[in-house]
């Protein structure tokens, strides 16, 4: 039975991803129709000029020439045989385009998270051992002064201080130019490029991670379970790791699932501040230059991205606490 | 970049540059080609990555700025040269006394980057086929191109339909006579070829790779036609989306050099103490861009010229260059910037600030203030092109205030703009920016010829129609004199700014900042722009 179960959560999942996907293009679609505009008109602006024949041509030849419904349709009839469309932006295919992005995206946000959650939890733990303690005052108020600065000005104040005033990291970029490396060396100038950006994303949302950690363990001291435990003689490390910490992990994984969307948001201005061609960025672009198939590209790419963290997260959930995941009710 | 910078803020060029024109620069102390050394790569801020790189289909500067160095013009802008051109495709050049034909000298021992000869067949094909019919402003230019006569493989005869003035053509050689091979562009959908992203030229530079969102690299060219150049291996475009990024990478020296004001004006007085830097002001003297007030003329109010002179005399345009350019800038009054020395009307209708002037002007047009002081509101869209644009638009806000006028300043993001101005003709006045390049009749004489169609950019959707005017445009498009067009093209400037079709504020233009170990930099009027042949490090 155990077996099962991340099967049927998965088949559940995979069902739902279909009005998940059609809201997404519905919206993204609608609203780049919304803005005053077309690609034209911002290809135009980009090469300063040029007359109306040429321009009913580029119209007629982006299919700009005819009416949202009918683009529309030939967009998702064109995306059921899996074609995302041709981007105006960049001359290229939008698949081409954005796979090309998705790995530097991926890798920001999954090392950002990784470091929002295991550094958020860690000092979690350590203000949720002892709650009211100085320790927990001092790491709650320094978590929370990080999570009110903004992402860009965090890394902006980060390139200043490491790559201007020290040389120590590069200000941009996700590697070096051309540089002809391969293999361990190429994964360790990414790393290199990858320090300040994922600092200034992954600080901003450990706050987070700390306080919903401490607040869970603050609570769970009350509880008789654990009591219990102290009655047995249980103390020290094996009794904040084991029971309290261990209880207070459940809605540390949840808001793990929820902050997925968020940081691919947040990656937007982090990827633009340090240069990083990525998802975030490409979304940014694909608005001001009214590219809608590319935008599409992006949404749908992400949202991919989001729910197979989310379905990730069920997973683990299930396993952390055999209560949920049936489905059956507990 | 786009050639109206979307981008960073856009710090322009001191007043005293942009007063040596053109024509006064051949008395300029020559300066020596400082010795570079061969080798090196040299990384530069780029803010945009063009999906289309072909130089003879686009004419804009985010196009030349990496293209020039691949794909070479017929001749180059030239500080010293006679008219203001360098050789480079062409050797010489050669009008006939009718105005129907120009003859080109063409270089011999040229190949392109695939090893394949370069001939006069290239010229008359990229004149013909994409100059002539894709061109965004070849077209125009072009329009009356009938054929092109090759007898042998280095001359080339541009036989025209009608008289066609040699002096427009010279002036356009730099920017609008991009040759590419006919060998890979012929019996293809010219617009949709793949050399228009990988490119391949005879210039000092080979198109290597594009990274969409990273870079673009250029590699040497090892069988480059003058032998002894380039001086640089490798030049590599990184893209910087963020306005600080470019000052920062300078300072980390990531990157070396930085055009177009990718530093922003804000930045610039720190970056220029920091040992090592230098800053430069000249070297876009044939890109000037002008900061306008465009006007609806289908509006009642506008549509009275002392309205529109009121306006005129409502802004203050030292002030404007003072503060909002930081003097990096110069005061305008006509559609002729005055570093064409040859083309630019000096005995235009002024208009001094003057706000006493303004508010009579209203009041005799019969616009008087009622309740709150308000004569009548406005819709004004300043364009996102620049931050100038958009600061000039709050001091117009308030200037306008000052005599009685109420504007609504309406905010737009690049195709809104676009669509709201040009399409829609939904505005009552807007601030531009439209680029003077070298001759009126290349971009400006459309900013005031009547009759286009609703949806060309960048051109006379105003509502101004003046029979004189068209018809000075039009004399003037097929006189072949040289002293006669310039006499013409004064009455055009004379007339205009008579009926103040829109109100030309200030001139400005570019700041380069690059490390002092770059050389031969901003060596020519278009360098941004131009090859880089002869840029390299110092020894």
């Amino acid at each position: 039975m155990a077996g099962r179960r991340p099967l049927a959560l998965m088949r559940r999942r995979l069902i739902g991803v279909v009005p998940v996907f059609a809201l997404v293009v519905l919206g993204a679609f609608a609203l780049l129709e919304s803005a005053p505009g077309d690609a034209v008109d911002a290809y135009l602006a980009g090469i300063g000029g040029g007359d109306a024949a040429q321009m009913a041509a580029l119209r007629a030849e982006w299919g700009l020439d005819q009416g949202p419904l009918p683009r529309f349709l030939a967009y998702i009839s064109a995306l059921a045989r899996l074609d995302l469309g041709w981007s105006t932006a960049f001359g290229r295919p939008v698949l081409d385009v954005v796979l090309a992005r998705l790995p530097n995206t991926l890798l920001l946000m999954g090392l950002a998270t990784g470091l929002a959650l295991s550094l958020g939890s860690l000092l979690g733990i350590i203000c949720g051992a002892r709650p009211g303690s100085l320790q927990d005052r001092t790491l709650s108020l320094a978590a929370i002064a990080l999570y009110a600065m903004p992402g860009f000005w965090l890394g902006l104040v980060l390139i200043v201080a490491f790559s201007v005033e020290r040389r120590w990291l590069p200000s941009g970029g996700i590697e070096t130019v051309a540089s002809g490396l391969t293999g361990l060396d190429r994964a360790a100038d990414i790393g290199r490029h990858l320090v300040l950006p994922v600092l200034s994303l992954g600080l901003v949302y450990m706050a987070l991670y700390l306080r919903l950690m401490r607040d869970g363990m603050a609570e769970l001291w009350a509880q008789d379970f654990v009591r219990a435990a102290r009655a047995r003689g249980m103390h020290g490390a094996r009794l904040v790791l084991r029971h309290v910490a261990r209880n207070a992990l459940l809605p540390v994984v949840t808001m793990l699932g929820l902050q997925s969307a968020a940081m691919l948001g947040g990656s937007v201005v982090i990827e633009s501040v340090f240069a990083i061609p990525g998802l975030g960025r490409l979304a940014s672009e694909a608005v001001a230059r009214r590219d809608t198939p590319l935008l599409l590209g992006v949404m749908l790419l992400s949202a991919m991205v989001v729910m197979l963290v989310n379905l990730l997260v069920d997973l683990a959930y299930a396993m952390l606490d055999p209560r949920v995941g049936s489905g059956t009710g507990g | 970049m786009t050639d109206l910078r979307d981008g960073p803020m856009r710090a322009p060029l001191p007043r005293r540059r942009l007063l040596a024109g053109a024509a006064a620069l051949p008395f300029l102390p020559r300066p020596a080609l400082a010795q570079a050394k061969r080798g090196g790569r040299l990384t530069v801020a780029a803010d945009s990555e063009p999906p289309n790189l072909n130089p003879a289909i686009i004419a804009s500067n985010g196009v030349f700025f990496v293209a020039s160095k691949v794909i070479e013009p017929l001749a180059e802008a030239d500080y010293r040269a006679k008219d203001g051109l360098a050789p480079r495709l062409a050797t010489a050049w050669e009008g006939a006394a009718d105005g129907r034909s120009l003859t080109f000298t063409l270089r011999q021992g040229v190949t392109w980057h695939d090893a394949k000869p370069f001939s006069s067949a290239d010229v008359a094909f990229s004149a013909l086929e994409v100059w002539k019919k894709h061109g965004n402003l070849g077209r125009a230019v072009f329009r009356e191109l009938e054929a092109v006569e090759t007898p042998d493989a280095h001359t080339a005869i541009f036989r025209f339909a009608v008289p066609t003035p040699a002096q427009l053509i010279r002036n356009a050689l730099p920017a609008l006579t991009a040759v590419v091979p006919k060998h890979l562009y012929e019996g293809t959908d010219i617009m949709r070829n793949p050399a228009n992203q990988k490119l391949v030229g005879t210039g000092p530079f080979r198109f290597a790779e594009w990274r969409p969102g990273e870079y673009t690299r250029l590699v040497r060219n090892p069988t480059y036609w003058d032998q002894a150049r380039p001086f640089l291996n490798e030049i590599v475009y990184r893209v910087l989306p963020d306005r600080a990024a470019a000052a920062n990478a300078l300072e980390a020296e990531e990157i070396q050099l930085a055009a177009f004001s990718a530093v922003p004006l804000a930045d610039l007085d720190r970056i220029a103490k920091v040992p090592g830097m230098k800053v430069y002001s000249n070297g876009y003297e044939g890109l000037t861009y002008q900061l306008v007030v465009e006007i609806n003329h289908r509006r009642k109010e506008l549509s009275d010229v002392r309205v529109r002179r009121a306006i005129a005399h409502a802004i203050d345009r030292d002030f404007v260059v003072r503060a909002i350019f930081r003097g990096f800038a110069a005061t305008s009054q006509g559609p002729v910037p005055k570093n064409d020395r040859v083309f630019h009307a000096t005995d235009v209708a002024g208009y001094g600030f003057n706000p006493q002037r303004a508010n009579a002007l209203l009041d005799e047009a019969g616009y008087p203030r009622s309740e709150g002081g308000i004569r009548f509101r406005l819709r004004l869209l300043p364009a996102p092109f620049f931050n100038e644009t958009r600061q000039f638009g709050d001091y117009l806000r308030q200037a306008l205030a000052a005599v009685g006028i109420d504007a609504t300043i309406v905010s737009n993001d690049t195709p809104a703009h676009l669509r709201a101005v040009y399409t829609d003709r939904a505005f009552d006045i807007t601030v531009a920016s439209p680029v003077y390049r070298g001759d009126p009749a290349i971009s400006t004489t459309i900013l005031f010829q009547s009759g286009l169609p609703a949806g060309v950019p960048f051109a006379n959707q105003y509502g101004y129609e003046n029979p004189e005017v068209d018809a000075l445009i039009k004399q003037a498009a097929a006189t072949i004199d040289d002293a006669e067009r310039v006499r013409l093209y004064n009455a055009f400037q004379k007339q205009v700014t008579d009926d103040v079709a829109l109100v030309n504020v200030a001139e400005f233009s570019f700041i380069t900042v690059a490390r002092d170990n770059v050389l031969n930099v901003s060596n020519n009027p278009r360098w941004a722009v131009s090859n880089w042949a002869d840029t390299g490090f110092a020894v």
